[in-house]
């Protein structure tokens, strides 16, 4: 984006100001948005045990579910330690 | 029994009072019976902005505290006789009134009014907890900047968190020659990020700053487009399907006739 930008202004072109204010407003939603209440982690959490374990056996007492902030994003970061793998009968042709 | 309508916006100086009395005057104009409440104690404008800040006797606190009843505090609009407003402490602060009063208030206007129109302050505090307390939906309005789109996003947070689902969107003071040189952002662009229903769009206006100065609501003025816009959203309110409108419409006849003779 930061190149195509550079072109642009070489062109002569300045990039619409709206497609700036729609970029920055999707960064800051994020961020604001971002304050998920207790309450929905742990459904997240209940709901996220529930999918894994049709594949794995975990660890549901050390499972962490986390959301974390920098400048540029938001990112959902779960530790999920895997106690155990279900066997997996369709790879075997 | 009526129906509670709170305008609200997070930002100030989007226009929620404007399109309070706007709402309010458009309703009362169909027929409804209506009232105007101005819960922005302290600040209080939808007085000025309909025209009669030299008839206010009692306020919303004189009513809430039991200092006077709440018919004596409401006072009866100039045009229409089915329309009231009950005004803002001027001299207070918003903590004056809490969350449970306001409840009680909408309650007993409920009985009395088709339509309640809440003008609510600006913020997240304890006056926009007021505002929203007793109200039945919520129309949120927003301009095409940054900052109130993103103050918008808040308040519709807020607004869900306390069970008042399904807000509506308006969006005030677009202009439609910016939109076409993309430094604008357009409706869909905004409806794209807060993701609610709209239930209209007003363009940028003149006539909305001398109908304020006259102390006269746009609504009832025909050669107003800012006035039709808002006879839409009226429409809306009452449940009626109108399209959008064009924002870039060519000028009404009577635009031409008032040209025609240098009037404009």
């Amino acid at each position: 984006m930061a190149m195509l930008d550079f072109i642009n202004r070489m062109l002569g072109k300045e990039p619409a100001s709206k497609n700036i204010a729609k970029e920055r407003l999707r960064l800051v939603l994020v961020h604001d948005r971002a304050t998920i209440s207790p309450h929905m982690l742990n459904q997240l959490k209940e709901d996220l045990i529930k999918v894994i374990s049709n594949y794995m056996e975990i660890d549901e007492n050390a499972l962490e579910v986390n959301l974390n902030q920098d400048d540029r994003e938001v990112a959902l970061i779960a530790n999920i330690p895997i106690i155990k793998m279900k066997r997996d009968y369709s790879a075997r042709g | 029994m009526g129906e509670v309508i709170v305008v609200t916006s997070g930002k100030g100086g989007v226009g929620k009072t404007t399109t309070s009395a706007n709402i309010g005057t458009g309703l009362a104009a169909a027929g409804h019976k209506v009232v105007l409440v101005d819960t922005d104690i302290g600040l209080r404008n939808l007085d000025v902005v309909m025209g009669l800040e030299n008839r206010i006797v009692y306020d919303i606190v004189d009513v809430t505290s039991g200092t006077c009843r709440l018919k004596q505090a409401l006072i009866k609009d100039k045009r229409f006789e089915n329309l009231y407003l009950l005004p803002a402490a001027q001299t207070k602060d918003k903590t004056a009134v809490n969350v449970e009063q306001m409840k009680a208030l909408c309650d007993e206007l409920r009985k009395e009014f088709d339509y309640t129109i809440v003008d609510c302050p600006a913020g997240i505090e304890q006056g926009f907890r007021n505002a929203i307390a007793g109200a039945d939906r919520a129309i949120v309005v927003t301009t095409p900047e940054v900052s109130a789109v993103r103050d918008a996003d808040r308040i519709i947070g807020l607004l869900e968190a306390a069970d008042l689902r399904n807000p509506r969107l308006i969006i005030n003071r677009i202009r439609p020659d910016m939109v076409k040189r993309g430094d604008m952002m357009d409706i869909s662009d905004i409806i794209d990020i807060l993701a609610i229903d709209l239930i209209g769009v007003i363009p940028d206006d003149e006539s909305i700053v001398i109908s304020t100065n006259r102390g006269e609501p746009a609504v009832m003025d025909h050669s107003s487009r800012a006035g039709e816009a808002y006879r839409r959203i009226t429409r809306r309110i009452q449940g009626e399907e109108v399209p959008l409108m064009n924002l870039d419409a060519p000028e009404g006849f009577m635009d031409k006739l008032k040209r025609f003779f240098g009037m404009k």
